[in-house]
């Protein structure tokens, strides 16, 4: 398939960006999106020009490295997968294909598609965690977890940390994004003691970090690669709640 | 001349040397260790337990990753598992069974000694882990569930769905946070180990470039520990992460730390084929899949020659006309021989040219038989989540059509080579998990990669890096202003300049893929002593051309991933000549790496243990020299040697 793309350029933080145009032919719809990028970058180096920067790890859906906003949806038309698991059979012969970083400003372009996703980490460090020391813990099956707050636990736990959530929502909130990890341990007896502490935690440096509000559009459920559900919003709110009267 | 290699085992019984050694190593004072400084290379399941580990005993610690986050180490794309012989199943699993089990899985070319002590702290991993918080399957009374896995005759894996590597090192990574608030471990994303700094021959630094400013920095440190994971992508293609790199263990090596066993990889039978050229990685199937999945390729040339063009379907081939070659072969194993036998036998089928794809590289995994018998719910229940996976990536649905599998490089179980304490031939320099070679022998058993990487990093290095570092509590901090940092800092200034200003012609993967190539067909899975000389002269050739010819765009004061691909491309090409000269060497078959001259009659693997029970220890002599190799015998009192037989 031939495709024309309009790929966002930015030479560092600071620079102002723009979007370039490239035509790109002859690629398989067997080809993944990134691999169709990686044939752009061969084809732009061979031309003496530069490579589009644009971050991806594991290509297999799981470490949460790639981003993208393509054609106006975070990680692209189809559902429940990253970029990374996108492949060209998703895209029509002679479309144009429009390529974006993540937009928000707390995630700020590091070059071109690639974006600081900094704020994440300090939203876990400042409460993604149960405060156990290695070594000294009781045996794995002491406590007896019911099987349905351990898969809760789960699906919860399955947020690869990515950040469509926050590109998608209107707010820029990152709101699942802590609501998976605060309903995770919420779940479970081991976090469960810390567990209104984490949630204001966490909230308190979202706030604190510049992400926005959540006003419940479901925007971010919808584009999650990891279908994280925005009842674990819910429950962060309970927690959160439970943490302020305590105040 | 004094011995260049002592792996420092403890005496005594197997069963106490561990215990043993601990009461007999020396240990820090709390008000000794805030004093010292130890510096973590990645943050995987190995790197990210260690440095939160030492972190809360006291130490101070500074890590570092390239990707933007600790959390998206390779470790986190794990999928089945990890084995503990915690016999909750009551099925008589038990410390030496995992031990047993390991060692004759590895077909025998692993350190006993370390193989004990894996198995002795593997139930303390699953106790840390689910402290945590870490969202193990558990079954419908509340307690934890196992599943079974190739290779072993007992229960003992513990799993999170299809991502128990990734909740392993979110718990890593939570505990690691823990730290990083607290102040006790520095961390630093994006940032690239390029050397490391040795001082009177005590490892006390690193050098590393900042991925998003370029900056070439200094760190030291009393002692430097590597975590950096396997080496797979010397093969362009493998199911490794597309950053995954052996930069880290590679510039150890040049400064003295041997490396162990090279040609040691191992080759997972179920992945998704190859499409082309333009291919950048490739899938792994789960081994799970083989529990019922059945493996076929068709009898009749005729057949083959007519689905490749597409006239017929895989289930239009009568059953009398289909060639279940693994349930032919080894009928006492069938579809569930051990990762490497699975392997070779797809490998034998499609070099006779019964591949049933366009490009003669495929098998199929079917899973007709399973659902008649079954049902389809229950097939659904089992691997929903694989045949969605597989249906995105080929948009074909494996409930209806046999899925196409082949073999692909999956891990290295030859690394870094350490002592008992993980300690490298350089003093103050260890390394862990896939990084080192230590546990997996010739072949590494399915869901002990997480197991070794875990027990490296909360429970056995934290143990015996303060018997080194107790020796250190007099030295002051190190100062970066050292003539030996200089020294480091200039020659990788010098690297990345010559790599930017370089007027070639070709793009840094044109000439991985090439590098690729000749080792999957030279040092892939059949080795003879034809092709691996031939590689050897290949790759010299090769690694001219690179130094020659590559072209990177950009500068060397930026973001710049071709820069980064090109660093790590230039190291890959020189460990890929260490591999083939060690395949050359070791002339018997054993675990993965298959020797087309020593085979049985029927061409089954051949070990050769009267000349080749020992570690291949290669030691770095000169940038044009070649590599000295030294042997560590192996020697088992525990097990008795037997060649392997799945028939
Ligand atoms: C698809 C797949 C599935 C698997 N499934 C299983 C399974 O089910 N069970 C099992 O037991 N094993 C499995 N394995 C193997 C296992 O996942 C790995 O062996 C293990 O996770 C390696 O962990 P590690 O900590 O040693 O290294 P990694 O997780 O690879 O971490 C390496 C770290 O080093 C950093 N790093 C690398 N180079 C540098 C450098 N130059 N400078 C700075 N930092 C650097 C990286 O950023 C990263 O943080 C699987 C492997 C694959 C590929
Ligand atoms: S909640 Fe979903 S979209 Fe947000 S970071 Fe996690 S996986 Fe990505
Ligand atoms: S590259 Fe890892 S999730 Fe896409």
């Amino acid at each position: 398939m031939n495709l024309k793309l309009k790929v966002w350029r930015q030479k560092n933080a600071k620079a102002k960006g723009g979007f370039e145009i490239y035509n790109i032919s002859n690629i398989s719809p067997d080809t993944s999106f990134l691999e169709m990028l990686d044939i752009l970058n061969e084809q732009l180096i061979n031309e003496g020009k530069e490579p589009v920067a644009f971050d991806h790890d594991c290509r297999e859906g799981i470490c949460g490295m790639c981003s993208l906003f393509i054609n106006g949806r975070a990680h692209g038309p189809d559902d429940d997968v990253t970029t990374c698991q996108l492949h060209m059979r998703k895209f029509k012969d002679g479309e144009t294909v429009t390529i974006e970083p993540w937009r928000s400003a707390a995630f700020p372009v590091i070059k071109d598609l690639v974006v600081e996703r900094e704020a994440f980490e300090k939203i876990q460090q400042a409460g993604g965690y149960v405060s156990v020391n290695t070594g000294g813990v009781p045996d794995g099956n002491a406590i007896a977890i019911p099987k349905e707050d351990a898969d809760e636990a789960m699906d919860a736990a399955a947020c690869i940390g990515c950040g469509a959530c926050v590109a998608t929502c209107k707010n820029s909130s990152a709101m699942l994004f802590v609501a998976a990890k605060v309903s995770q341990f919420a779940k479970l007896p081991q976090g469960k003691p810390e567990a209104a502490r984490r949630a204001k935690a966490m909230v308190a440096k979202m706030d604190e970090l510049g992400f926005g509000g959540c006003t419940n559009t479901g925007a971010c459920e919808a584009e999650c690669p990891k279908g994280i559900s925005i009842s674990h919003i819910a429950r962060l709110n309970r927690e959160y709640l439970v943490a302020k009267l305590k105040d | 001349m004094t011995q260049k290699i002592n792996s420092h085992i403890p005496a005594g019984p197997i069963k106490d040397k561990w215990t043993n050694h601990k009461a007999n190593i020396n240990v820090v004072s709390p008000a000794n260790k805030r004093k010292l400084d130890i510096i973590v290379v990645g943050t995987g399941l190995a790197g990210a337990s260690a440095s939160a580990s030492l972190s809360e005993l006291g130490y101070n610690v500074k890590s570092f990753c390239i990707q933007d986050s600790p959390r998206r180490a390779h470790s986190i794309a794990a999928q089945g598992g990890i084995n503990a012989s915690k016999n909750y199943q009551n099925d008589n699993d038990s410390v030496h069974r995992l031990f047993y089990d390991t060692v004759k899985g590895g077909d025998y070319r692993a350190r006993e000694a370390n193989v004990h002590r894996l198995a002795e702290v593997s139930g303390n991993i699953i106790d840390q882990c689910v402290a945590q918080g870490v969202p193990f399957a558990r079954d419908y009374g509340g307690l934890l569930d196992n599943r079974s896995f190739g290779g072993v005759l007992v229960s003992r894996t513990f799993y999170a769905r299809g991502q128990t590597g990734q909740q392993l090192l979110l718990g890593a990574y939570s505990a690691l946070n823990r730290q990083i608030a607290k102040g006790g471990v520095k961390q630093y994303n994006r940032h690239e180990m390029l050397d490391v700094v040795v001082i009177d021959g005590k490892a006390r630094g690193i050098i590393t470039r900042n991925l998003v400013t370029g900056e070439i920095e200094k760190h030291s440190a009393h002692a430097v520990v590597i975590a950096s994971g396997g080496y797979g992508n010397v093969f362009f293609l493998s199911t490794n992460a597309m950053n995954s790199n052996t930069s880290s263990a590679w510039q150890i090596y040049k400064k003295g730390a041997m490396f162990a066993n090279p040609c040691f990889t191992q080759i997972h039978p179920t992945c998704i084929p190859v499409h082309g050229e333009q291919q950048s990685k490739l899938t792994l199937m789960s081994e799970s899949l083989r529990n019922d999945g059945r493996i076929w390729v068709p009898k009749k040339m005729e057949d083959v020659e007519k689905l490749r063009k597409k006239q017929i379907r895989p289930r239009d081939i009568k059953e009398e006309d289909r060639d279940y070659y693994l349930e032919r072969r080894y009928p006492a194993y069938g579809n569930l021989v051990p990762r490497d036998v699975a392997s070779r036998a797809a490998k034998e089928r499609c070099d006779a040219g019964f591949g049933v794809n366009e490009t003669g590289k495929a098998v199929y995994l079917d899973f007709a038989s399973a659902i008649d018998r079954l049902g389809r719910d229950v097939i659904e229940e089992r691997y929903g989540n694989l045949f969605q996976m597989y249906e995105k990536i080929t948009d074909d649905n494996p409930y209806e059509t046999p899925m196409q599998i082949y073999p692909a490089i999956h891990y290295t179980m030859g690394g870094t080579w350490v002592d008992y304490n993980l300690m490298t031939t350089v003093p103050g320099l260890f390394s862990l998990g896939e990084s080192n070679f230590s546990d997996h022998g010739a072949n590494r058993l399915g869901a002990s990669a997480l197991m070794q990487g875990l027990a490296d990093g909360y429970f056995i290095l934290p143990y015996t890096i303060g018997d080194y570092l107790s020796n250190e509590i007099q030295t002051p901090r190190i100062s970066t202003d050292h003539p030996e940092f200089n020294k480091a800092y200039e020659t990788v200034r010098e690297k990345i300049t010559k790599l930017v200003n370089n007027a070639g012609k070709r793009s840094v993967d044109s000439i991985h893929k090439e590098l690729g190539h000749i080792m999957w067909d030279n040092v892939g899975m059949a080795r003879d002593e034809k092709g691996l000389t031939e590689a050897i002269e290949k790759i010299k050739a090769l690694k001219k051309e690179f130094w020659s010819n590559v072209k990177v765009p950009g500068t060397s004061d930026e973001f710049n991933q071709e820069l980064e691909k090109a660093l790590r491309l230039a190291d890959f090409i020189e460990l890929g000549e260490l591999m083939a000269r060690d395949a050359l060497n070791r002339s018997e078959s054993c675990g993965g790496h298959f020797r087309v001259e020593s085979a049985t009659e029927e061409g089954e693997a051949k070990r050769n243990d009267e000349e080749f029970a020992y570690v291949s220890v290669w030691e770095h002599a000169g940038d044009d020299k070649e590599p000295i190799l030294n042997k560590e015998p192996l020697v088992f009192e525990n097990v008795e040697l037997k060649q392997r037989s799945y028939k």
